[in-house]
C-alpha cells in the first residue's frame, strides 16, 4: 500500500501537477470541451441524457486516458526513467496499479466535474425558470459507472499496446486505431443482433449486459497487463 | 581477505546466439571502488543488470551481499542503489522532489528525507536550485543528482554505469571529485562500469577487465599494471642510433626495440636482467641519464589485454 501511494504521488507530480501553469491546459481543454462548449451545443439534450452526449460523455474520457497511459508507460521507456525505476525495491505491480489508478481516477474525476458544470451551464443558457440535473438520476448514476468503466478498459488496453510501442506517439496511434476499430466493431454487432432481441430486452438488461461486458473485458486486459509488465521482460525491450 | 560483497560463479547470460556475459567469476571486496572496464558492447551493463536480478543469468550464479541474484532479487534491490546508463531523472520534477521520490520508495521517513536531501545537495552544491526542474539542467548536473539518488538511502552498495560519459573534462573531473567525497563519506562499495581509463585510474581500488563478455583480467591497477609492465624498460638519454638499436634488437633477451621521441623503448622476452644491455648501449656510443621499468598506464595495460584477447 505504501508502494502504491508512493507511485500515485511520483505520477501526480511527474505527470498531472509538476508545479507549472502550463500542467492547467490538460485539464481545461477537457473541461472547456466536455463542461462548456458540448453542453452549450447540445442545450436541453444534455441533461435529458439524449443517447448522443451519453456516448460523447462516454468518448472524450477514452480519449485522454490514451495520452495519459501512452505517456505514463510508453513515456516512461522512452525517456529512460522506467529503467531506474525498476532497478529500485518498488515492485512490478505497484508501479503498474499506479498509472491505471491515476488515468482512471484522474479521468473520471473531471469527467464528473465536467458534468456537474454542464449542468449549471445548461441551465444558464436556457434560462430555466426551476434548477434542473440530469434526468433520470439513475441514467446518470449509470453514465458514471459506464465512464469508470470505459476509461479503466482504456487504460489497461492502453498498458498493453504502450509495452510494445517503442514511442510515446507510436503509442497513442496505436491505441486511437484500435479505439476506431473497436468503435466499428461494436455498431457492427448492433446492427447485427437479432432485431428481436433488442426488443426483448428492458433497458435495466442491457444496461446490464454492457456492464457485464466491460467488466469482463476490464478484468482480462487488467491481468493481461500485470502479467505482461514484468521487470525482466521490461529491462529487455 | 576482506569480505566479498559481490560473488559471481561461472555467470553466464545470453542473448539468442551472442553470449553478453561469458562465464563470469569474480570476487569484488566490500568498501571499494570496484571499476568494470571494457569496451563498448563487452558486457558491462548486462552484468550490472544481472548483478541486481533484473535479468536471470542462463547459467552460473551470483551473490550480491550475500543474496542470490535469482531468489532474492528484491532484497538486493532493497539495498543498493543503481545509476544505470542514462540518469533516470524525472525531468518534469524538481531536483528535490527526484529525491524525495526515492526516499519515499525506499520508506524513510518525511524528517529523514528532508535531512537528506539537504545533506546531499548542500554537499553537491545544488541547495540553491533544489527547487528548480532537472530537465533544464546540464548533464553533468542531472548525473550528479542521479548519483545523489543511488545514494539517498544509505546503501551499502551502489552500482554506475558508465556515470561520466557524454561530460566534458571539466564536468568529468567536478563528478570524480564529488563522487571520491561521497563515497568516502558514505563508506559504500561501488561497483563502477566503465571504458574511461583515467576514471578507473583515478577512483578504482581494484578492476575488472571485461571483453566479449570474458573477464580477462582482475585485479589491483598497481598489481595489473607491473604484471605487465615488469619486461619492459624505457632509457632516456642522447645519442641513440640506427646502429644501437640494430645492437640491441640483436640481443636474445630483447623481444622488441624501438626509439621513440629520442627514448630507447625496449620489451623484454621474460628476463629481468638488463646490466649486459646497459653496458652494450653504453658501448654504442649513447648516454644515458635514466632508465625505468614498466611507467605503463592503465589505458597502456587495457589496449595490451585487447590485442592480446584478439590474438
Amino acid at each position: 500500500m505504501n508502494d502504491l501511494s508512493t507511485m500515485i504521488w511520483k505520477e501526480w507530480k511527474d505527470f498531472l501537477w509538476s508545479g507549472g501553469y502550463s500542467d492547467l491546459l490538460r485539464p481545461l481543454l477537457n473541461i472547456a470541451v466536455l463542461g462548456i462548449i458540448l453542453p452549450l451545443s447540445f442545450g436541453q439534450r444534455w441533461i435529458d441524457l439524449d443517447s448522443a452526449p451519453v456516448l460523447i460523455v462516454l468518448f472524450v474520457p477514452f480519449m485522454f486516458v490514451i495520452l495519459i497511459i501512452s505517456d505514463a508507460i510508453a513515456g516512461e521507456r522512452e525517456r529512460h526513467t522506467l529503467e531506474t525505476l525498476l532497478a529500485s525495491r518498488i515492485s512490478d505491480r505497484a508501479i503498474l496499479l499506479s498509472k491505471v489508478l491515476v488515468a482512471v481516477a484522474y479521468n473520471w474525476a473531471v469527467t464528473l466535474l465536467c458534468l456537474l458544470l454542464g449542468a449549471v451551464v445548461v441551465n444558464l443558457s436556457e434560462g430555466l425558470r426551476q434548477w434542473e440535473f440530469y434526468k433520470p438520476i439513475s441514467l446518470f448514476s449509470v453514465v458514471l459507472v459506464l465512464c469508470f468503466l470505459t476509461t479503466l478498459l482504456a487504460a489497461s488496453g492502453g498498458v498493453l499496446i504502450s509495452l510494445k510501442s517503442a514511442t510515446v506517439r507510436q503509442a497513442s496511434q496505436t491505441m486511437l486505431l484500435g479505439l476506431i476499430i473497436l468503435a466499428l466493431a461494436i455498431s457492427m454487432a448492433i446492427r447485427f443482433l437479432p432485431p428481436g432481441l433488442t426488443a426483448s430486452l428492458t433497458t435495466s438488461q442491457i444496461v446490464l449486459i454492457i456492464v457485464l461486458v466491460l467488466v469482463t473485458l476490464d478484468t482480462i486486459l487488467l491481468v493481461a497487463s500485470l502479467v505482461s509488465f514484468q521487470r525482466s521482460r521490461l529491462i529487455l525491450s | 581477505m576482506p569480505e566479498s560483497i559481490i560473488h559471481t560463479e561461472y555467470l553466464c547470460r545470453s542473448f539468442g546466439t551472442i553470449k553478453a556475459v561469458d562465464g563470469l567469476s569474480m570476487d569484488v571486496p566490500a568498501g571499494i571502488v570496484f571499476g568494470f572496464l571494457g569496451p563498448n558492447g563487452a558486457g558491462k551493463t548486462t552484468t550490472i543488470h544481472l548483478l541486481l536480478g533484473l535479468l536471470e543469468p542462463t547459467q552460473g550464479r551470483a551473490r550480491v551481499m550475500g543474496f542470490d541474484t535469482r531468489s532474492q532479487a528484491d532484497e538486493i534491490r532493497n539495498r543498493s542503489g543503481a545509476l544505470l546508463e542514462f540518469s533516470g531523472l524525472y525531468e518534469r520534477m524538481s531536483a528535490e522532489d527526484n529525491l524525495d521520490l526515492f526516499g519515499r520508495i525506499y520508506c524513510m521517513s518525511g524528517p529523514e528525507r528532508k535531512a537528506r536531501a539537504k545533506e546531499l545537495l548542500t554537499h553537491l552544491d545544488l541547495w540553491d536550485r533544489r527547487k528548480e526542474k532537472v530537465g533544464n539542467w546540464s548533464r553533468g548536473m542531472k548525473q550528479k543528482i542521479a548519483i545523489a539518488r543511488a545514494l539517498f538511502h544509505h546503501p551499502p552498495l551502489v552500482f554506475l554505469d558508465e556515470p561520466t560519459a557524454g561530460l566534458d573534462p571539466v564536468a568529468a573531473a567536478a563528478l570524480h571529485a564529488d563522487l571520491t567525497s561521497l563515497v568516502a563519506n558514505e563508506g559504500v562499495t561501488v561497483f563502477l562500469n566503465t571504458h574511461n581509463l583515467a576514471e578507473a585510474e583515478k577512483l578504482c581500488a581494484q578492476v575488472g577487465v571485461i571483453r566479449n563478455g570474458k573477464l580477462i583480467a582482475i585485479g589491483n591497477p598497481d598489481e595489473l599494471r607491473s604484471r605487465n609492465s615488469l619486461h619492459k624498460i624505457e632509457i632516456i638519454g642522447s645519442g641513440f642510433t640506427e646502429e644501437t638499436l640494430t645492437l640491441v634488437q640483436a640481443r636474445p633477451e630483447v623481444k622488441q626495440a624501438e626509439i621513440q621521441n629520442g627514448r630507447l623503448l625496449i620489451e623484454l622476452n621474460g628476463g629481468n636482467i638488463i646490466g649486459p644491455l646497459v653496458t652494450l648501449i653504453v658501448k654504442s656510443g649513447a648516454e644515458i641519464e635514466d632508465i625505468s621499468r614498466g611507467g605503463e598506464s592503465l589505458e597502456d595495460l587495457f589496449l595490451t589485454l585487447m590485442q592480446e584477447e584478439n590474438q
